[in-house]
């Protein structure tokens, strides 16, 4: 079974060159440390940058510049910002090739929950459901068991209906 | 030119009541109006209605009208990070409606851009979507949301002017420009108030028309949620 950073240097093989790719919360962000170097891609966070570097040096952290997870990050030559309207522009009007994001379950239909455990626990959806609604190529990164042992990837029939998003294409790795 | 300038937050902040609804622009922390919150904590002003992406940390951003229990409803796109938030949904005090991020920017946008409502897919098929209005468009399903419609929205910028033009910096400009001229009034707080034409009309984000009061803001903190960082190798 793959860790963290066996999913993400998968992942980052899926990621091809010209893409602009959607990077969410968790293990998605540590995909871009693994993407082959001898290809172009910019990587966008929801929150308002296109263009988006490595995490800053000591020091060097800028609090008017993060990411979607609210990690300090920094800029790339030829980066640019935009308001978060624009930043949706980008992806409902599916300028963006790749989404990769996290979940806390999936199912083996490519139904994804990430947002709530009815009852017990609310964080809300963030820009999940505005990725999975129009993203036409999504890849789901998460740890195949969460923090009790038990499966992440679940029959469909175990889930709570209310709490999904629907993926139309995804990748199982 | 039209002079929007007000002296300070309290000025800058007369005519809010209580049960009003406001905008507040902000990621997380990044690019919240501090000093507007700041002067509601003094007001005191309660039972008010918050439209924001997040709901801030425990001690900091809405989190400090939260501790006071100011507000009455949230309408958010994500509120973790904040466990006084987190036990106040729970137990029914306040009243949340979590929505998708890019619904939540847009509906201000249509409330600014004199839209009544817009259609988005997202959401379609799950609690969002319920008792909406959907509709079918190029055989896939969109879910009718409607314009925002707020008192009040407080705003941050890093340099303004007197007129109310606004230039954000880095991506603390996320939600703040959709939320400018989406409200009755648009208060605008810059860490910088420069005189009126030094801003450069090619560089402007927002126009001062969106604008109706303006100030220069004062001991920002600019709290950083998560500071990370890499190694020097």
């Amino acid at each position: 079974m793959l860790d963290k950073i066996g999913i993400a240097k998968r992942i980052a093989k899926e990621v091809k060159n010209g893409y602009y790719v959607n990077l969410g919360i968790g293990i998605p962000t540590l995909v871009a440390n693994y993407v082959c170097k001898d290809i172009e891609v910019d990587f966008q966070s929801e929150n308002g940058v296109l263009g988006m570097g490595p995490f800053p040096f000591e020091g060097e952290e800028d609090a008017d510049l993060i990411n979607a997870g609210k990690q300090t990050i920094t800029t790339l030559e030829g980066a640019s910002f935009f308001d978060s309207a624009t930043s949706f522009s980008m992806i409902r009007g599916k300028h963006v090739q790749l989404t990769i994001l996290g979940a806390m379950e999936v199912s083996h239909n490519g139904d994804i929950a990430n947002w709530k455990i009815p009852g017990y626990m609310v964080k809300g959806m963030g820009g999940a459901m505005d990725l999975v609604a129009s993203a036409e190529n999504i890849i789901v990164a998460m740890m195949h068991t969460n923090k009790k042992e038990s499966l992440n990837f679940l029959n469909v029939a175990l889930f709570h209906s209310r709490v999904l998003v629907v993926l139309k294409k995804w990748l199982l790795i | 030119m039209i002079n929007k300038q007000v002296a300070n937050a309290k000025e800058a902040l007369k005519g809010l009541t209580d049960g009003m609804t406001l905008m507040l622009g902000g990621f997380g922390l990044c690019g919240i109006p501090e000093n507007a919150i700041a002067e509601m904590v003094a007001m005191d002003v309660k039972k008010i209605t918050c439209i924001s992406n997040n709901a801030g940390v425990d001690n900091f951003g809405l989190g400090l009208l939260l501790q006071k229990h100011q507000i009455r409803k949230m309408v958010s796109s994500y509120v973790g990070e904040n466990d006084e938030f987190e036990r106040q949904m729970l137990s029914g005090e306040l009243e949340v409606e979590l929505i998708p991020q890019g619904t939540l920017a847009e509906r201000c946008r249509a409330a600014q851009a004199g839209f009544p409502a817009i259609y988005t897919p997202a959401g379609y098929g799950t609690e969002v979507a319920e008792g909406k209005e959907t509709r079918e468009f190029d055989g896939k399903m969109y879910i009718l949301e409607t314009a925002f419609k707020a008192d009040f929205s407080f705003v941050k910028a890093w340099k303004g002017d007197a007129a109310g033009n606004l230039i954000f910096k880095a991506t603390a400009r996320n939600f703040n420009p959709n939320m400018c001229g989406a409200a009755t009034i648009t208060v605008a707080e810059v860490e910088e108030l420069v005189p009126v034409g030094s801003l450069d009309p090619n560089q402007i984000h927002i126009p001062g028309i969106f604008v109706q009061r303006i100030f220069e803001g004062k001991g920002y903190k600019k709290r950083i949620e998560k500071r990370t960082v890499r190694q020097k190798i």
